[in-house]
């Protein structure tokens, strides 16, 4: 009943566009451009040369550093170019692919590999091969997060199946149509961390993924203590301290991680794909997304190709209905809306969303009436109208003492905000301010 | 941040990309509906005077709100509601035979002193109806204090209360002719002056179903004052438009409740209870706790923060009440408590999450 954090709204959920949408294998792209910088920390290094063939899942950037993710060709053929091309973060090398040959992979039947006679430092290496990272948007190489520093004693694995973001529903679509590889997946992590207690947590507003995930529990669950977690559908559910917190009532420190409280936590679209990378040795080539909006003609649940550009998902997916008002890749809480057609899906991409005038929220603000939605709403206990009115000031430091520096940018302050005030857009000016002067 | 002129571009902002529908002006006209019964009611027991004082100080409202906004050459906003209000508020805290000409100065005081010259809507620090209550009461006390309703009884409730023999026809007159308030801040007066006791006059004043007709409201008192049964309905209005909590409300009654009931029962007071509900019932806390209080600018943001406020207001009210000069107090509590409002706010912050451990 209580299993939620503080704060928090409930913004409509707008997820009936694709909430019974199957999931179906979007088209392979004849072109795919893949960046080299998928993933937070230092972009890969380019492996391939411009005019190189490359087969399917072939390493074609490599990870340069630790806090950095091996990339691999999504298709096979050749490399048309290599240049500097714009994503949806910024404008990075970029290594092209057109297609030709043969699939070796798709299609194929692998024989599953016996991962519970492995060693779980073999798995995480396979783990950290396939250019894993966190497919909730964040991308963070999971490598990392599975190989926490031995001073940090991490007891309980979450799983992340919230999926609060209004619209998204490739990650409930996930759980109800594999729900055995979620609980494998689960198993496997648990296995690479050396510890047995797992948890997925899932909004009671999926409750055919939660009922999925019990009975695959019941029916196999590798020896570990996994098990589903039911919380309140309240938007930011998913917000990695804010689901831990909502399961284990455990508060992890401002500017801290999971792992201080003894939490690792993985998002249900990276436990499937650590499972394909254990099961089949398959690295990252495609991703769950959620295609939808009022003017996409035809929403869904895709796998797509990492490379494949916005421009083709549209044209695939039929094409729009209307003018859009805005596009945005990922959820429209936290996801960043787009200049251009032009970038590809990336690893973080959850969701790309084509959105009309009526549905996106546009226009001028007016004064702070300081009714206080904003501070009830807040899941980190700031004081969002008092930040903005320092930053409209530029008194960052009165920002800082402000703990500003707390704000997950969840933008539920924004969003209840009567006065239309931009306040998660302030926080933001004011952590970049900050992390400058530092 | 304005809405593409050309549709062929794509809005580029940061997120999130939808906002909540509530605006400023939705909520403005919220509260002016939930005061509409009471408004209504108020005309139907005052009436003429009533309906003219209403309507006179909600345009003189908007029209200072109007012009002063042109010759600022600020954005005219006279239709998001808050001047409506303000208006609104002036005229439900004045006497029903007020003269129209003095609650259209103290509208235009409200808007153009209290709220425009400290920066308009959101930057005002006190509520500017009450602040405009106070300049009526500080410029023309006789009119605020004694213009009350006559009924044709002659009474202050329009049925008729009858004397019971024990209690001088002059007594009946001083305590039924003003509002209870005055009757009971008099009582211990007027118990010396006709030598009665203390029993007898509690004894007429509960008889006389003086508790019904406070909460129905047939009663005198100022025009937006007298049902406590109309108010509350706005009220709770109000919390199902998610406009208000119950936090303001809530402990501001209570407090009052609580803190009168020991101070009756400590004085040795016949029947507490009944003291109680006449403070509760009586007089401008209802519409001060659900209507003025409540107001977003001029009260604290956080839950905590509101509930202190509230408490501050009950126990100011009270005090002005029983121990101050003037029979009612619940617009200088509500006023002297806003300008506690940055205070109550820096001391009741929300825990920033995962801060405290932070430091350790």
């Amino acid at each position: 009943m209580f299993n939620t954090f503080r704060g928090g709204i409930h913004p409509p959920e707008r997820k009936s566009f694709t909430a019974d949408k199957p999931l179906e294998n979007f088209p392979v792209p004849q072109i795919c451009c893949i960046p080299m910088q998928q993933h937070i920390g230092v972009p890969a290094k380019p492996v391939v040369q411009k005019g190189d063939f490359v087969r399917e899942g072939q390493l074609i950037g490599e990870a340069a550093g630790f806090v950095s993710a091996n990339v691999h060709a999504s298709i096979p053929g050749r490399v048309i170019d290599i240049m500097e091309s714009l994503t949806v973060y910024s404008r990075q090398t970029t290594i092209v692919i057109e297609a030709e040959g043969s699939f070796e992979r798709t299609g194929l039947m692998y024989s599953p590999v016996e991962w519970q006679n492995i060693d779980g430092k073999v798995l995480l290496g396979k783990v950290r091969d396939a250019g894993i990272v966190g497919l909730g948007g964040a991308a963070f190489p999971t490598s990392i997060k599975l190989a926490p520093p031995p001073e940090m004693k991490v007891d309980t694995l979450l799983v992340n199946g919230a999926e609060c973001e209004p619209y998204l529903t490739a990650d409930d679509m996930l759980m109800r149509t594999y729900p055995d590889e979620v609980v494998e997946g689960t198993a496997i992590a648990l296995k690479i961390l050396g510890i047995k207690r797992g948890i997925i947590g899932v909004e009671d507003n999926k409750k055919e993924a939660i009922n999925a995930l019990n009975k695959s529990i019941k029916k196999e669950s590798y020896g570990m203590d996994i098990s589903v977690k039911k919380l309140k559908t309240r938007y930011p559910q998913g917000a990695e301290k804010q689901l831990i917190y909502s399961i284990l009532k455990k508060v992890v420190p401002s500017r801290g991680l999971p792992m201080d409280v003894g939490v690792a936590v993985q998002n249900a679209g990276t436990i499937y794909a650590i499972r394909e990378a254990v099961v089949f040795d398959k690295p990252l080539i495609e991703r769950f997304i959620t295609v939808s909006g009022k003017i996409i003609k035809n929403p869904g649940n895709y796998k797509v190709r990492l490379g494949t550009k916005i421009s083709v998902i549209v044209e695939e997916c039929g094409g729009l209905t209307g003018t859009p008002a805005k596009i945005i890749i990922g959820g429209p809480m936290c996801g960043l809306a787009v200049h251009t057609m032009d970038i590809p899906v990336v690893k973080g991409t959850s969701g790309v969303l084509f959105l009309s005038e009526d549905e996106v929220s546009q226009g001028d603000f007016d004064p702070c009436i300081r009714c206080g939605r904003c501070v009830t709403a807040c899941p980190v206990g700031l004081l969002p109208c008092d930040i903005a009115a320092a930053v409209e000031k530029e008194r960052f430091d009165f920002a800082r003492k402000l703990h500003v520096n707390t704000c997950i940018m969840c933008s539920s302050c924004s969003y209840v905000c009567p006065s239309k005030r931009p306040l998660s857009h302030f926080i933001k000016i004011a952590q970049e301010r900050l992390a400058q002067q530092k | 941040m304005s809405g593409s002129k050309d549709s062929s571009l794509l809005v580029l902002s940061s997120a999130p990309h939808i906002k909540d529908g509530d605006r400023i002006n939705k909520i403005m006209w919220t509260v002016v509906l939930a005061l509409l019964p009471n408004t209504l009611y108020a005309v139907y027991i005052f009436g003429t005077n009533a309906a003219l004082i209403i309507a006179v100080s909600i345009f003189a409202a908007v029209l200072s709100e109007y012009i002063f906004q042109v010759l600022m050459k600020r954005p005219v906003k006279i239709f998001d509601g808050s001047a409506v209000i303000t208006g609104l508020l002036v005229a439900m805290n004045v006497p029903p035979q007020a003269p129209a000409w003095m609650v259209a100065l103290g509208s235009a005081f409200a808007i153009i002193i209290v709220k425009q010259l400290f920066g308009g809507i959101g930057f005002n620090i006190f509520n500017p109806a009450l602040a405009g209550r106070a300049f009526m009461m500080a410029s023309w006390p006789v009119y605020m204090t004694t213009h009350w309703h006559r009924f044709p009884t002659g009474n202050i409730m329009a049925e008729k209360l009858t004397s019971k023999g024990v209690i001088p026809q002059e007594v009946i007159d001083i305590i039924t002719q003003a509002t209870p308030l005055t009757a009971l801040k008099e009582s211990s007066r007027l118990t010396l002056e006709y030598n009665i006791t203390i029993d007898s006059l509690f004894d007429y004043l509960l008889s006389s179903n003086i508790l019904e007709s406070l909460f129905i409201g047939n009663i005198g008192g100022c025009i937006g004052e007298t049902s406590a049964l109309l108010i509350l309905i706005g009220g709770i209005f109000l919390m199902w438009r998610r406009v208000i909590t119950w936090h303001i409300p809530v402990s501001f009654i209570g407090t009052i409740a609580f803190v009168s009931y020991l101070y009756y029962y400590l004085i040795g007071s016949p029947y507490p209870e009944f003291v109680v509900l006449v403070h509760i019932l009586s007089g401008g806390i209802f519409l001060g706790a659900f209507f003025m209080a409540t107001d977003m600018v001029t009260s604290p943001v956080s839950a905590r923060g509101m509930i202190l406020f509230g408490m501050g207001c009950g126990l100011l009210t009270f005090t002005i009440r029983v121990l101050g000069g003037y029979p009612e107090g619940v617009s200088y509590a509500i006023l002297l408590m806003n300008a506690t409002v940055p205070l109550i706010d820096r001391f009741t912050k929300p825990e920033a999450f995962g801060v405290r451990k932070e430091r350790l």
